[in-house]
């Protein structure tokens, strides 16, 4: 994974660079495997690696692929870099060990819904019945997030800009 | 994830900012999962002959934030798209220069 971002940071081509983050998307999808999350790594693997490269390909096909060498010093942005890097790695001295089930993580609400879940919505798969019941607003919210976002991008770019302009022009 | 934050402050490219961005956003997730994690537990579907589990709520959220991620990245290309029509470029510094150059 590292040495993915680490081409993507170097390489100039965007088409590329597009490329080298949907495989990045894919190497978490396959960490997400790992550390027991089949969801999550489904919905990296279709969401992360397929939609947003579609997404940012069709962005490369109307405007440019190629980026221009950068003009400006890069020391300041990397002092920034390590310095937030050092911070959240102080921060990270704190935390449980990793995989311990004594975690406080793991003993607030999560051992209810999994005692629970199965009786109370009929779903064997907790992320789903947690997803889809207990927090079903959540998701709801989630979908007004994704709902505004489309219509974001039909202002942005939708067809009815590109008719109202000559009116403009002729008013101006 | 720190060279992704890297790449949306160092680099002037609009696209190459939101790449950074998704891998930046990526490594929080797999930091949350992490959490999750119980050493010799299995995913949380509930199956004769397993105990352990790991902790279903944090791939809940990161569910959530993966949707809610892709959304945000394609209202940003969309922006990007507009630009590129207004102004002829994705260059951070050609657009800040453009703009200097007509004063409102």
């Amino acid at each position: 994974m590292a040495l993915t971002v680490l081409a993507i940071v170097k390489i100039r081509n965007l088409f590329a660079v597009v490329m080298l983050g949907s495989i990045y998307s894919l190497l978490a999808a396959a960490m997400f495997v790992v550390l027991d999350a089949v969801d999550v790594a489904f919905t990296e693997a279709a969401v992360g690696a397929g939609i947003s490269t579609v997404l940012a390909l069709g962005t490369l096909a109307l405007t440019t692929d190629r980026e221009k060498q950068p003009m400006h010093t890069k020391i300041v942005p990397l002092c920034v870099v390590f310095l937030t890097g050092a911070a959240l790695i102080y921060g990270t001295l704190d935390l449980a060990p990793f995989g311990s089930p004594q975690a406080p993580v793991h003993n607030h609400v999560a051992p209810t819904y999994l005692l629970e879940a199965q009786d109370k919505t009929t779903v064997p798969n907790i992320v789903t019945a947690v997803l889809a019941s207990y927090r079903g607003y959540d998701t709801l919210g989630e979908v007004t997030v994704v709902f505004i976002a489309g219509i974001g991008v039909i202002l942005l770019l939708g067809n009815w800009r590109r008719e109202r302009l000559p009116e403009d022009d002729r008013n101006a | 994830m720190m060279a992704g934050f890297y790449i949306v402050i160092a680099h002037d490219n609009l696209i190459k900012k939101i790449v950074g961005l998704n891998i930046f956003q990526a490594a929080v997730f797999v930091m949350y999962i992490s959490f999750g994690k119980v050493a010799g537990g299995t995913a949380p579907i509930i199956a004769e002959g397993f105990s352990a589990y790991s902790n279903p709520l944090p791939h809940v959220l990161i569910l959530t934030a993966i949707v809610v991620g892709v959304a945000t990245t394609a209202l940003g290309l969309a922006l990007v798209v507009r630009i590129n029509e207004e102004y002829g470029t994705i260059e951070d510094d050609e657009i800040q220069a453009a703009d200097d150059e007509q004063p409102q």
